[in-house]
């Protein structure tokens, strides 16, 4: 079998926070427990969980940021500890933060699209082909000698994208990019990861609470305490309304209906995700 | 209250003229050999040949007469200032006296050269500014610079530092915005008051500014190192300056003048 290209292997972490009155007394939680996930190269995997159930943590295990407690992340054959090749594994998984604003670096955005592979020591002339490249892959070329304050969130996160895309990694992982967007901004990155997903072949981790977004996903992994609470396809998952529920997830909002349709006996299968697929249950004819 | 729109950082004004094509380390190079021969030269002829020279660059970098002379403006106290204290104040032979205040003939000449000093520095380096984008002066700053790491000169720092402060100036104004309106919306005052009043009507303003900098800080660093940053050894430039023949000969031009200059007046 083919080896997955990011693996958690019962990994652990332990948070430890302080408070400002008693700096002495640490306080610790297991923000992951247990993680056992294998990423494989090509999908699109989607991390579904409230605030605090560990998600963010979990994205930044990929990469180095943070490391394991107890248990190893392999990504691409190098274990994340060894301190000499976290710069390999952090060019082959790039990252997306929250806030579109504070990950941006340089003056312009095509300065800012260089950053990354100037920090991997690339010739120029070649920055200048990737940074060309990169911007067209996220359809923001014309916006190249603009600031980026005078950019939208969503046109600010396009350019946070081609800024991973120009070091060429094999995986992006995007810790809620789109909490912080308006509507429009949304479509603008998920239509984006997904185009990157299947026309450039890169692996897509994309970390979000909004269940609108996991549907086209290949699979879904939903956190809750820092545990993986349930993982499948869309479809899977969304029929577990019960265990959602309990969770404090919603299912969108066309599955829910579904599903009360279902217990007034409407004969509908489980995990109907999307308006078409109802109406093609509702009405067959159409 | 639209306070903030619009705002430009710098004075650049873009443009593709040959003091714009130049390299931003000859335009350094050559303000440094400006001001050093401004501080040398000790006569009229001397400051006549510097200010002619300084009317040939503006002619030649196609920018407006009034963007130059813009910059003057809030001299205009300063200078005022110098050259009436160097008209009063220095000792020699009498012209004329209007009760205590005594102008002298030394006088005259020292605050008209105090002031031609001044008004050509001013012109002279705000020609840099008004020429070279903030990015290509950080990058000549950067490069210029390498040479003193030995000494313990943080080129590589100084210029990241630039460039940072550069990208969330806009970013940091527009927060500022929106905390006074947050501030003014639950009946803050900020426009009221005598000094001290008003200072302390700004504690609500800048309280959550910094806090909110100091997270971004956070944020950036984990951004940076995400993308590989890890300082400045073995990073390449997106753009590489080079030095073309224009640059070789202006270079020369501006040192071999500004000697001649400075050792003949």
């Amino acid at each position: 079998m083919k080896q997955p290209l990011i693996r958690f292997e019962d990994v652990n972490f332990v948070y430890r926070k302080s408070t400002l009155e008693e700096p002495e007394i640490q306080q610790e939680w297991l923000a992951l427990q247990n993680i056992n996930l294998d990423i494989n190269e090509g999908e699109f995997v989607a991390v579904l969980g409230h605030n605090g159930s560990g998600k963010s943590t979990l994205a930044k295990h990929s990469n180095a940021l943070l490391l394991p407690s107890s248990g190893r992340v392999v990504v691409g054959g190098l274990d994340t500890q060894d301190g000499e090749r976290v710069w390999e594994i952090r060019q082959m998984v790039g990252m997306v933060f929250q806030n579109p604003d504070n990950q941006l670096v340089a003056t312009t955005v095509e300065e800012d699209v260089a950053f990354g592979p100037e920090n991997l020591g690339i010739p120029s002339k070649e920055i200048q082909a990737r940074v060309e490249e990169s911007l067209a892959a996220v359809g923001m070329l014309d916006y190249r000698l603009h600031s980026p304050h005078q950019l939208s969130g969503g046109q600010k996160q396009r350019v946070a994208i081609a800024g991973m895309i120009s070091m060429r990694p094999k995986c992006i992982v995007l810790d809620e990019p789109t909490a912080m967007l308006d509507p429009e901004g949304r479509r603008e990155v998920m239509e984006t990861i997904h185009r990157l997903n299947k026309e450039e072949g890169i692996t897509i981790m994309h970390i979000t609470h909004h269940m609108d977004e996991v549907i086209d996903a290949d699979r879904v992994v939903v956190m809750a305490d820092g545990k993986i609470a349930l993982q499948g396809s869309p479809r899977d998952v969304f029929t577990n309304v019960e265990t959602l529920r309990k969770l404090h997830l919603d299912v969108p909002q066309v599955t829910a209906l579904g599903e009360r349709l279902r217990r007034r006996g409407y004969d509908l299968p489980q995990g109907i995700l999307t308006v078409n697929e109802m109406v093609m249950h509702l009405c067959p004819s159409e | 209250m639209a306070m903030f729109k619009n705002i430009t950082i710098g004075q650049y004004i873009p443009g593709s003229s040959i003091i714009h094509r130049l390299d931003p380390r000859t335009k350094i190079l050559s303000t440094m050999f400006l001001i050093i021969s401004l501080f040398l030269v000790d006569s009229f002829w001397g400051y006549g040949l510097i200010g002619l020279g300084i009317i040939l660059v503006i002619r030649a970098s196609e920018i407006p007469w009034k963007f130059v002379l813009r910059g003057l403006k809030p001299l205009f106290v300063i200078l005022l200032l110098t050259v009436s204290l160097h008209l009063f104040m220095t000792e020699g032979e009498p012209i004329f006296q209007i009760w205590f205040l005594k102008v002298t003939r030394e006088g005259v000449i020292r605050g008209l050269m105090m002031g031609f000093r001044l008004i050509l520095l001013v012109v002279g380096t705000s020609l840099l500014t008004l020429t070279t984008s903030p990015i290509n002066l950080t990058d000549g700053i950067e490069s210029l610079l390498k040479p003193g790491k030995k000494i313990g000169i943080p080129a590589h720092e100084l210029a990241m530092m630039m460039t940072i402060a550069l990208r969330f100036i806009p970013t940091l104004l527009e927060e500022t915005e929106k905390i006074m309106k947050a501030q003014m919306a639950r009946g803050a005052d900020f426009q009221s008051g005598g000094i001290i009043q008003r200072a302390k009507s700004l504690i609500p303003l800048l309280v959550p500014l910094f806090v909110n900098a100091f997270r971004r800080a956070d944020d950036l660093a984990v951004a940076m190192e995400a993308r590989g940053y890890r300082g400045g050894e073995g990073r390449t430039k997106f753009r590489e300056l080079h030095f073309s023949k224009i640059d070789v000969i202006a270079i020369a031009i501006v040192a071999v003048s500004s000697v001649v200059v400075s050792i003949l007046f």
